[in-house]
């Protein structure tokens, strides 16, 4: 288990934080959430398709960037220090990962992911954003003989700049995940707590579908599961770069505020609560490469990369990955969460104005928390994968 | 316990320059060709020495000796200048081989605290006296740093080292001093200018603890045992060849050793599930009849912290490997101390009425400290310890708010007055 950061990790965080300090400041942020295009599709197609992020997790040969989790992950921790509106989560991460569940081999599975990839278009995938790793396969949208999609999702995370939906519906032979082009679904905004990831609600009645074929011995609820287990376990990375960022900026602005005479960072009461914050996101760092890790080496199917400790005790690469996931998602959350509440109140009064971002944080961080499983889903899964029962 | 250390003064890097070649160890360069050659010199150890026939002592001295007691330490005393790292393959190896160790829970001071400081700061002639018996355990070493009146403020000490010709007599009182009683030597602070300011008026000695004039007495805690002593300093008389670094040095030489008793306590490697968690889940495990839904999300909150912290503790030794030590080290006793007190709380809580029972107050000295051992009571009580042995943890919250993020110190009175006119 390797819980560093690689050369070419450090060298990919760099390019993303230099296209991001350029392109989504605080400032830049604040100006769009408003608007009518809360997505920045400039900023995607910079990251997406020029950077390669679109495809980082596709393999080469289907003409992605055949990158890792671990990969994936950085980028993560990168667009959270920036809360930065661009759906790499709902494309990139989940649609991708779904996809690539399914059976490569299929030409219209094969061209969808090189597109995605390419960023000639942008997926999703049509689930609402609570939806949790290890729930039951989602029963809104029926399909028929046709392939015409019937029903509703809501609360489904970067649709709004979808041109593709990976729907998960049950047709005539059970569970499916079905192609869905954007424009055959009816899309009603809704208006989000986290305003830098706004979410919509999918109306589809009889929508035109494409079938996409299970990978071979796989499953259409496998395809998903894999989708919303990396998505979990991949947030955690979000969700410690936006502790990260709330955290910096909080100890930045109490080495120049000046209160009773002196810099209010001296204060032992202010100080100690941001060394049991630092700790925290320390902490998180580590559950949350632990995680990207072990989804990689799940991924990879290298079940000989799997920890030294999972081995002794005869744990799978699957089950590892599940394990650290759980623990990651689980402790993740609350981190990002507590450095948010934290950083508006250690602010004090400009912490709580709409002009300063920490309100974004805190809105991502709080949104975050419930996205893809709450730390009680989580923990409740973890029961089960390492023998506590109820 | 052994002692309260306190904020001032500079982080020290590790003690050993071999680090940097860890670097190279972790991108799988040098260790690949260095672990053979490991492997081949514990051959060739248990080859002589048969485990199963050999004293245990004569048998740890032949191992110092090949240079597998702590590889990372220069040849000749106990190592073989390579990268901290490669000591796990040379301990695996030994123990499938069912030799015996040097019991490190008997030795912790001297391992973690006294070697690591002799090695940096003691002459050659120190080096060779004292690493050898102290690796194998003939000698148990004990710190004799805190005292009644300094505490977290340690460099505010009053046992003071008069100079004798080439002795130094020292007359103080020193406290919470764990292996005193089972202790040959000390290391040992004490003032020997009270004319300038405090950090700057210490120096470093090495106490023979069976020296006239060094008197141990029991000190009971809160668990009915006596881990920890008194030790009172009466005209003891240490010749200066005793002395490590230079007169006045001594704060400076007892920060490395407190950056290494941090990490002693809060870095060691744990498997999954290992540690004071260990005991809750198979509590938990066994007793079904204990359960409630609400014990049980607080149990799985409970796991999850101490897997995180133990993911944390492993990302910093990576760090460390890996020629880039992070600051994670400073703030993992911090967490290590809240895990062990809130699953030890939780534990007793389990156990419902079992945890109104104690097994036993009766005052013994022990010879080792055991976080984990004995009963749910006693683990419950010793861990209360952890937040205040080695650094309390509103001192190591100081320490990682001022030396990682950096923000400002409290205003003090005290930095630039002689040690004598401070205010008592």
């Amino acid at each position: 288990m390797n819980l560093l950061y690689s050369e070419v990790e450090d060298d990919l965080r760099a390019a993303v934080r230099d296209v991001l300090a350029d392109r989504c400041t605080p400032a830049d942020v604040l100006g769009r959430i408003e608007t009518d295009r809360p997505y920045d599709a400039g900023l995607w197609r910079v990251l997406g398709a020029d950077l390669g992020l679109a495809g980082l997790l596709v393999p080469e040969k289907l003409g992605g960037q055949g990158g890792t989790e671990r990969e994936a992950a950085v980028v993560l921790e990168e667009l959270g220090g920036a809360v930065a509106p661009v759906p790499f989560l709902g494309s990139a991460v989940l649609a991708v990962s779904a996809l690539l569940g399914c059976d490569t081999a299929d030409a219209g599975v094969a061209g969808l992911l090189g597109r995605l990839a390419s960023g000639e278009a942008t997926g999703t995938l049509a689930v609402p954003l609570s939806a949790a790793p290890g729930a039951a396969f989602p029963a809104a949208v029926r399909a028929d003989a046709a392939g015409r999609l019937t029903g509703t999702v809501s609360s489904v995370a970067d649709a709004r700049t979808a041109d593709v939906l990976v729907v998960p519906a049950l047709g005539p032979d059970g569970p499916g995940l079905y192609e869905v082009a954007a424009g055959a679904a009816r899309l009603t905004p809704v208006v989000s707590l986290d305003l830098t990831r706004p979410l919509a609600d999918l109306t589809l009645d009889g929508a035109p579908g494409r079938l996409l074929p299970p990978a071979a011995g796989g499953s259409a609820g496998a395809a998903l599961e894999r989708a919303l287990l990396r998505g979990a376990g991949l947030l955690a990375s979000e969700q410690v770069g936006v502790a990260q960022w709330c955290l910096d900026e909080t100890v930045r602005y109490l080495k120049e505020r000046r209160q009773f005479g002196r810099v209010v960072g001296s204060f032992q009461a202010l100080k100690h609560r941001l060394a049991d914050l630092w700790l925290e996101v320390v902490s998180a760092r580590a559950a949350a490469r632990a995680a990207a890790d072990a989804l990689a080496a799940e991924t990879s199917g290298a079940d000989a990369l799997v920890t030294e400790t999972a081995e002794a005790s005869g744990v799978t690469g699957a089950k590892e990955a599940r394990i650290a996931v759980a623990v990651a998602a689980s402790y993740a959350s609350p981190v990002a969460v507590h450095a948010a509440e934290e950083a508006l109140q250690l602010h004090g009064g400009i912490g709580m104005t709409w002009e300063h971002p920490v309100h974004l944080f805190l809105k991502r961080a709080k949104a975050d928390e419930i996205a893809l499983g709450t730390p009680g889903t989580h923990r409740a899964a973890l029961a089960g994968l390492v023998d506590l029962p109820a | 316990m052994t002692t309260v250390p306190q904020g001032g003064g500079q982080a020290e890097p590790g003690p050993q320059s071999p680090e940097t070649k860890a670097g190279a160890m972790a991108a799988g360069t040098e260790g690949d060709t260095i672990a053979p050659e490991l492997r081949r010199r514990v051959r060739a150890l248990l080859a002589a020495y048969d485990p199963a026939t050999i004293p245990l002592r004569e048998f740890l001295r032949a191992r110092f000796d090949a240079g597998l007691a702590w590889v990372h330490f220069p040849e000749g005393l106990g190592g073989l200048g390579v990268p901290r790292a490669l000591q796990a393959a040379v301990d695996a190896e030994l123990a499938a081989a069912k030799a015996p160790d040097n019991d490190p829970r008997r030795i912790g001071i001297g391992l973690g605290m006294a070697a690591p400081t002799i090695l940096r700061f003691g002459t050659e002639e120190q080096q060779q006296r004292f690493l050898r018996p102290l690796w194998t355990g003939e000698e148990v070493w004990c710190q004799l740093f805190s005292e009644p009146g300094a505490g977290s403020d340690l460099a505010g000490l009053r046992t003071r080292a008069v100079r004798d010709g080439d002795t130094w007599v020292v007359d103080g009182q020193k406290v919470w001093t764990s292996s005193a009683h089972t202790a040959r030597w000390a290391i040992l602070i004490a003032r020997t200018d009270p004319d300038v300011p405090k950090h700057r008026g210490i120096t470093y000695f090495v106490c023979d603890m069976t020296a006239p004039g060094v008197e141990v007495r029991p000190l009971r805690q809160a668990t009915g045992e006596a881990e920890f002593n008194e030790v009172f300093l009466t005209g003891v008389r240490i010749p200066d060849a005793h002395r490590l670094g230079e007169v006045g040095d001594g704060w400076r030489v007892a920060q490395a050793t407190l950056m290494n008793e941090r990490v002693a306590i809060g870095g060691t490697a744990l498997p999954r599930e290992g540690g004071m968690i260990e005991k809750a889940a198979a509590t938990w495990r066994s007793r079904p009849e204990l359960r409630t839904p609400e014990l049980h999300g607080r149990l799985l909150a409970l796991w999850v912290e101490a897997e995180v912290t133990r993911l944390t503790a492993e990302r910093a030794r990576q760090q460390l490997a890996a020629g880039a030590p992070g600051p994670e080290g400073s703030g993992l006793k911090l967490a290590f101390a809240r895990l062990n007190q809130r699953i030890s709380g939780f534990e007793l809580e389990l156990l419902g009425e079992d945890g109104l029972r104690y097994g036993d107050w009766t005052m013994v000295r022990p010879e080792l400290v055991d976080f984990y051992g004995r009963d749910a009571g006693y683990r419950y009580l010793r861990a209360k310890g952890n937040s205040i042995e080695g650094g309390t943890s509103e001192i190591l919250r100081n320490i990682v708010a001022e030396r990682v993020l950096g923000l400002p110190a409290e205003p003090r009175t005290d930095k630039d007055v002689a040690w004598k006119d401070l205010p008592r």
